[in-house]
């Protein structure tokens, strides 16, 4: 049934989970993605799967890595001060190649910071927090639908590799209402299909095969390091599977765009009001955060394009990936508001013209 | 010729790296022959904590997973809603359960998470060389109270086993000692029961087993028992703190 | 009258000595041998007046220790 409904960004992430096949959800209540935690709790059971509030967001992110290491598909999410607190979490799961998928409905920050939406967790997720070599994939979709559709991929992708996967909203998305489509697709694998399909599952050894074990930890350092290789192999497929990107009217653009997530929005129109005054502009969209989709850069028309703008709602943290991909050769310059602030179109057009004119 | 004592098969053969007379050895296999002896090594899945018996899946016969320190009860309540037909159970030492994990256990017992817990306490932390711990005796020496634990610094030594029990949730609390045969048998018996509880899926059942650290205290491991019942004894009480009728 | 045979996995034992400290008929001794740990083993010193009663079996944290009756 492909009935378009109008839902709460957070609820239409939580339905998403439910469709894609999430067995355990683990959550402690944080604004502003509270109205998710609570539809689980509403709807997961309902569905055949188990939510679980738990203590803190250090307990659930550990429950999540106890329901992956038993096969099942498991999900947790916060915003940016308890992914913080999650970091460890990250890195264990991570480390022990186990699939999670963690929706992150971001806010201002540093430190308790606000509830307003922000994108300075852009670091957070894709630099990660925890300690070691590790990566998680990171998928920032741009409105509610593409949020759905993400975060049932998110679990697929987490499976594939068996990896965490980070989907990252904001709070404007998290709480904004919009028609989607949940397709209704839920399929939960049976006891018997995870022994196969997982086979290193703690599921009982049934007394057929050797006991399994979850670690990360290889007090040996040659295993370290040949563990340690081994998990670089993989992040290296990833970086040549995964990067995905939108790119609009980059030819004959003066300036390009860098913005994800809602903020994209934002520079679509004001991508019309500067055509309104004559100013060609375009933007390159990341979808995948991590890998970033450096590539997407060489597709610049280096004959009319002047500057680069990163938009942010933070300080300025793509747009250090956004210089990686430019290599110099164009100017990349900041535009942004943080703090829960956020730019209008038109006040996002107005810096950038002015920006233009220090590059004619 | 018959058997009446062989190892159970819970325990994998692998030597463990514990040191001589160190009662993990013990306490593993305790637990390992009580899941045995209900065949249930095929249906178990097993938490381990960050300390000396971090790599205990070496040794135990079960499917385990390491967790992080102090997590494991979180790890444990992710795992029972996974297979909620599997023994599932936690091993943890002084630092893991009594300090870091604090909050995990309670939050385990407060919800009557249907998996055992088996806490070593043995007043010290063994792995990273003999520190202080929440249940270290006052005037114990270690090397971070090197003049001896004293209350206005580090307050009075937890007794977990006590705090637990005033949880609705802890239905099976008992503690016990494996500083002789009689109170190693008495140990077995409680860890079958807290097994039986999980069984019947009554509510969280918790086991404190009191052990001994012979190389942290600086004593031989036969005077650390004596260590342990001569002073570790007095002040955490054996005996049962909770039980469900349907197993007593 | 049962007898018990008491047998010892010497390569595990790591001579801590818990089963000599709880024998009631003090029949365990540590071995002048060394075994491929470096330790003495413990050894049965009279077999005959074992009692089966497996205090040491029950001590003993490596599974050295097997006991049968006959």
């Amino acid at each position: 049934m492909n009935e378009k409904v109008l839902m709460k960004g957070n609820e239409a992430f939580g339905a998403a989970a439910i469709q894609a096949g999430c067995d355990l959800y683990f959550g402690y209540p944080i604004t502003p993605q509270n109205e998710l935690t609570e539809y689980m709790s509403r709807e997961l059971g309902k569905a055949g799967g188990t939510f679980a509030q738990a203590e803190s967001e250090l307990a659930a992110i550990n429950m999540a890595y106890g329901g992956a290491c038993a096969g099942k598909k498991a999900m947790v999410s916060s915003a940016s001060p308890g992914i913080a607190l999650m970091q460890e979490g990250f890195s264990f799961i991570a480390s022990a190649e186990l699939p999670l998928v963690a929706v992150n409905v971001s806010r201002g920050g540093p430190g308790i910071g606000g509830i307003q939406p922000g994108q300075a967790d852009y670091r957070q997720v894709t630099r990660g927090g925890g300690n070691g070599d590790y990566h998680i994939v990171v998928y920032a979709p741009y409105c509610i639908q593409e949020a759905v559709d993400l975060i049932i991929r998110a679990f697929d992708t987490a499976d594939h590799y068996r990896n965490p996967v980070i989907v990252l909203a904001d709070g404007m998305m998290g709480q904004m209402m919009e028609p989607v489509v949940i397709p209704q697709i839920r399929r939960q694998s049976s006891a018997s299909e995870i022994a196969v399909e997982k086979p290193w599952a703690l599921t009982g050894s049934g007394g057929v095969r050797d006991r399994n074990v979850v670690r990360s930890l290889w007090l040996d350092p040659q295993q370290l390091e040949d563990q340690n290789i081994r998990l670089d192999e993989k992040y290296q497929r990833m970086k040549q599977e995964l990067p995905e990107y939108q790119s609009v009217d980059l030819e004959g653009a003066e300036i390009v765009f860098t913005a994800f997530g809602t903020v994209s929005r934002i520079a679509s129109e004001a991508i019309r009001l500067l055509g309104q005054r004559g100013i060609r502009a375009g933007m390159i969209r990341p979808i995948t955060l991590w890998p970033f989709p450096y590539h997407a850069f060489e597709q610049i028309d280096h004959s009319s394009t002047k500057l680069i703008v990163s938009a942010e709602l933070s300080m300025g943290q793509m747009i250090e990936d956004v210089e990686l991909a430019v290599k110099g050769r164009k100017p990349v310059r900041l535009i942004q508001r943080s703090g829960g602030m956020v730019f209008t179109p038109a006040e996002l057009a107005a810096r950038a013209e002015e920006l233009l004119s220090q590059y004619q | 010729m018959k058997p009446i004592f062989e190892y159970t098969k819970g325990m994998r053969e692998q030597d463990t790296h514990y040191c001589p007379g160190c009662t993990h050895g013990i306490a593993h296999r305790l637990i390992m022959e009580s899941l045995d002896e209900r065949n249930a090594l095929g249906d178990t899945i097993g938490v381990c904590p960050i300390g000396c018996s971090v790599t205990a899946h070496q040794y135990f016969n079960v499917d385990s997973c390491e967790a992080a320190h102090g997590r494991a009860p979180a790890v444990a309540a992710g795992i029972r809603r996974a297979w909620p037909e599997k023994y599932v159970f936690t091993y943890q030492g002084d630092g893991d359960l009594a300090s870091i994990g604090a909050g995990e256990i309670v939050h385990a017992a407060l919800r009557g998470e249907k998996f055992t817990t088996f806490f070593i306490n043995n007043a010290i932390y063994g792995m990273t060389g003999g520190q202080m711990a929440p249940t270290t005796l006052l005037g114990q020496k270690t090397t971070t109270s090197v003049d001896g634990r004293k209350k206005e610094i580090s307050g009075m030594p937890l007794r977990v086993a006590e705090m637990l029990s005033t949880i609705d949730g802890a239905v099976f609390v008992e503690r016990v000692a494996l500083d002789s045969p009689a109170h190693i048998r008495s140990a077995k018996k409680a860890i079958v029961k807290a097994l039986d509880v999980q069984e019947k899926r009554l509510g969280f059942s918790f086991v404190e087993i009191l052990s001994t650290c012979p190389t942290n205290w600086g004593m031989t491991p036969v005077k650390a028992q004596a260590w342990l019942r001569e002073n570790m004894i007095p002040y955490y009480p054996l005996g049962n703190f909770r039980c469900p009728e349907e197993v007593k | 009258m049962t007898h018990f045979t008491v047998t010892f996995r010497e390569d595990k034992c790591k001579g801590c000595e818990l089963c000599i400290s709880v024998c009631p008929k003090n029949i365990l001794a540590l071995r002048d041998t060394i075994n491929t740990k470096g330790y003495h083993p413990v050894g049965v010193t009279d077999q005959d007046q074992c009692i089966g009663c497996c205090s040491c079996a029950l001590s003993c944290p490596d599974g050295v220790i097997r006991i049968d009756a006959e």
